[in-house]
């Protein structure tokens, strides 16, 4: 492209830019007392005109800066034109030693001396992310099938834990099963009659089940507390032993049993771990299970269900198993959630909290676990970054997925580990069989 | 005689008011080539899908005698064809699992054995040796049809990679490991070139004297069902027009028409898919 065609290109995409702008962002309403007043913001039209002439013309010329060294490295080395990205190397080396990498850090991080209140919680946050990412990849990564409704799980999980503990006194760890079968139950009666439908069919179903979900939580007023939700939900205790400054009559208190000082991050600390160990179970899990026949299965349903069925496999009965799996391990995260807030009601499992999970896994690259710690960490932080442009928000993060979607359609660590080989000794080496 | 490995009976196949198959019967045999032809749109496609379950018959009675147990196979579901009734097909249009290896679609097609001995997943996450046992023997079938296949080397790349004639063979020996007794062949040498197609050639006689499966195989290339084929059976418009050995349906009249066509007919003909 010549100087004046950039230039061009430019002015006319500011000139778009200008034209949206006016309705979006040239009014403001402002209170005047009586009726709303409205403001003109012209100044912010030209703002925005400019932000993009200088975007688009900055990315004409980074993609024509682009292809001219495609170009010159394919005149100087023809054999070299599929040269891999970067990504894509780190993609295949990722589950070697990305993976090591990042649970070290998470391992450590709490004692590192940047590590306060803030930075735990947000790990934490982070990490129930990461949790619910993989375990909606075994739905969507693995077995190819779209679930746009996985919060409701979620929403069970937490739910069955809020009300075994409160009504029954059940424990953490008594809980957490329960609540993860029965996440999983839901996930079996929901996927039953669903699992016929293909693609997009799937979706709009799953999505349905998740509003129902949220609908009957606000409307069961007895059990779920309606709108208001279910607060007082007890805290974890460190295996039995209390985080509280005073413990009750005849128990021992965390930092008694440890002879510390009381303080209240010894808590923050503890969950953060305990989510830690939820996730790693949740990769462990799905690494074995990738590896064994449903696990494959899974893949080849994602891949071709009419060659499965061909093979004698039931696809049925086998998306049901990940439906069912990848709905504990919600339910499991659920229950975490519960416990950790204390409180929990409708609000938190909306339909956007499948989105951004959803989004996760997309991100991530299908079926890549260390890409959805990538995804979920670089979600659940950009939000917090942005928070002094809290206006910009969902702006940020609507332009941040169409860059990464234009960007890297198949996904930030898109790659796929075979799960087992014939020549370990191979080009690949380390890739033995299980 | 004991029954024929697969009985065909009075099959018709309608779709909305087309009938793509018109009572047609025939016989498939252990240890023998059938080869089912036809010009395009006769109908075979939609004959073996049928046989593997794909379509539900609107008339007609597919049995499957295997081991002397009869299995009707029009009441089974299509995966129970294939894993009970022990029919494995390949497609017109391959259909592999093409981001997984070469090797993992061979283990797949062996799924139900490797289910039962992971204890249906729960003995296999805890790494119960017999699993590694049963996997290292689906490895070592898997191994031989590489080998038979010609795609050892290959074995640890992506399906999706590999050139069409690779494909094609890989979708036969993923079919040859879920240990069938009777093979449906779609086409297996559409768009093979001449060398390609006489390997394939030797392949299915292996198949058939080594394995004493039955093979049942839609072609197009008359001289490959003339060379290999042990009974050919022909469809036109989705009636059965000359059954019989290849030497004796090569010279019949109904055939050769069929095949020339009489030109107001050879247009309908065409629109098949
Ligand atoms: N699912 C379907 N719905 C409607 N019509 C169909 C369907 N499947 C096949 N047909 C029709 O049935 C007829 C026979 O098709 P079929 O695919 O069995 O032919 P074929 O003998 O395999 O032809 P080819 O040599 O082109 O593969 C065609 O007219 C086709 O259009
Ligand atoms: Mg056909």
């Amino acid at each position: 492209m010549t100087v004046a065609e950039r230039l061009k290109d430019a002015i006319m995409a500011a000139a778009v830019a200008a034209l949206l702008a006016l309705p979006l962002i040239g009014f403001e309403t402002v209170d005047t007392g009586g009726p709303l007043g409205i403001k003109t913001r012209f100044d912010y039209i030209a703002y925005a005109a400019i932000v993009v002439f200088l975007g688009r013309l900055g990315m004409r010329i980074a993609f024509d800066w682009r292809r001219s060294y495609r170009e010159r490295i394919v005149q100087a080395e023809p054999t070299n034109i599929d040269r891999k990205e970067l990504l894509t190397v780190l993609g295949q080396k990722a589950d070697k030693w990305l993976m090591p990498v990042m649970i070290g850090f998470a391992i450590v991080m709490p004692f590192l001396p940047f590590a306060n209140r803030t930075v735990i919680d947000l790990g934490t946050v982070v990490l129930i992310y990461v949790m619910l990412g993989w375990g909606l990849n075994i739905v969507v990564g693995l077995a190819g099938l779209l679930d746009l409704g996985y919060v409701a799980f979620y929403a069970v999980g937490a739910y069955t834990f809020a009300t075994l503990s409160m009504h029954f006194g059940f424990g953490f760890w008594e809980t957490l099963p329960l609540a993860g079968l029965l996440a999983a139950t839901f996930g079996v009666v929901l996927g039953f009659p669903v699992l016929r439908l293909r693609g997009d069919y799937l979706a709009i179903v799953t999505l349905g089940f998740g509003e129902i979900i949220r609908v009957i939580l606000l409307n069961w007023q007895p059990v779920t507390g309606g709108p208001a939700g279910i607060s007082g939900i007890p805290r974890p205790s460190f295996f039995g032993f209390p985080f509280s400054a005073d413990p009750p009559e005849g128990a021992t208190a965390f930092h008694q049993l440890f002879g510390l000082e009381y303080a209240s991050i010894h808590r923050i600390i503890f969950l953060y771990y305990l989510i830690l160990a939820l996730a790693l179970v949740t990769n462990l899990f799905t690494m074995r299970i990738r590896k064994l026949p449903v696990g494959r299965a899974w893949e080849a349903l994602r891949e071709d269900e009419i060659a499965c069925t061909a093979l004698g496999i039931n696809p049925t009965n086998t998306k049901l198993t990940a439906f069912a799996i990848g709905a504990m391990f919600g339910g499991f995260a659920g229950s975490f959630f519960a416990t950790r807030q204390g409180f929990i009601s409708p609000e938190s499992f909306s339909f956007i909290e499948s989105a951004v999970i959803l989004a996760i896994v997309v991100l991530g690259g299908m079926g890549s676990q260390a890409g959805i710690v990538l995804a979920a960490a670089f979600l659940t932080l950009l939000p917090e970054v942005a928070r002094e442009f809290s206006l910009f928000r969902m702006l940020a993060f609507g332009a941040a997925m169409v860059l990464i979607m234009v960007w890297r359609p198949q996904g930030l660590l898109a790659h796929r580990e075979p799960t087992m080989r014939l020549h370990p000794a191979g080009t690949k080496p380390g890739g033995g069989k299980p | 005689m004991t029954q024929p490995l697969l009985k065909v009976e009075h099959l018709t196949m309608r779709f909305g008011g087309l009938v793509a198959v018109n009572d047609v019967s025939f016989d498939a045999k252990a240890s023998q080539i059938t080869a089912v032809i036809g010009p395009n749109g006769a109908g075979k496609t939609t004959v073996f899908n049928c046989i593997a379950g794909f379509y539900k018959p609107t008339v007609g009675r597919l049995t499957l005698t295997n081991n002397g147990t009869p299995h009707l196979l029009e009441r089974m579901s299509g995966n129970d064809i294939a894993g009970k009734a022990r029919v494995a097909r390949t497609f017109q249009n391959i259909r592999l699992f093409p981001k997984m290896t070469v090797l993992e679609n061979l283990i797949v097609a062996q799924h139900n054995k490797l289910m039962r001995a992971s204890g249906f997943t729960l003995l296999g996450l805890f790494g119960w040796p017999g699993y590694s046992k049963a996997e290292a023997e689906a490895v070592d079938l898997a191994r031989y049809w590489l080998e038979r296949t010609n795609l050892t080397d290959v074995a640890d790349e992506v399906a999706g990679s590999l050139p069409y004639g690779g494909q094609r063979r890989l979708e036969i020996a993923r079919a040859m490991c879920t240990e069938p007794v009777l093979l449906c062949l779609d086409e297996p040498a559409a768009g093979l070139n001449p060398r390609e197609s006489a390997d394939l050639n030797t392949l299915l006689r292996f198949i058939r004297d080594e394995h004493k499966c039955g093979v049942l195989l839609i072609e197009h290339d008359m001289s490959v069902v003339m060379q290999i084929s042990d009974h050919v059976i022909v469809l036109d418009y989705g009636r059965k027009i000359a059954d019989g050995p290849p030497d004796a349906v090569r010279n019949d009249p109904k055939v050769i028409a069929a095949y020339l066509g009489e030109p107001e007919d050879s247009a309908v003909a065409q629109g098949g898919v």
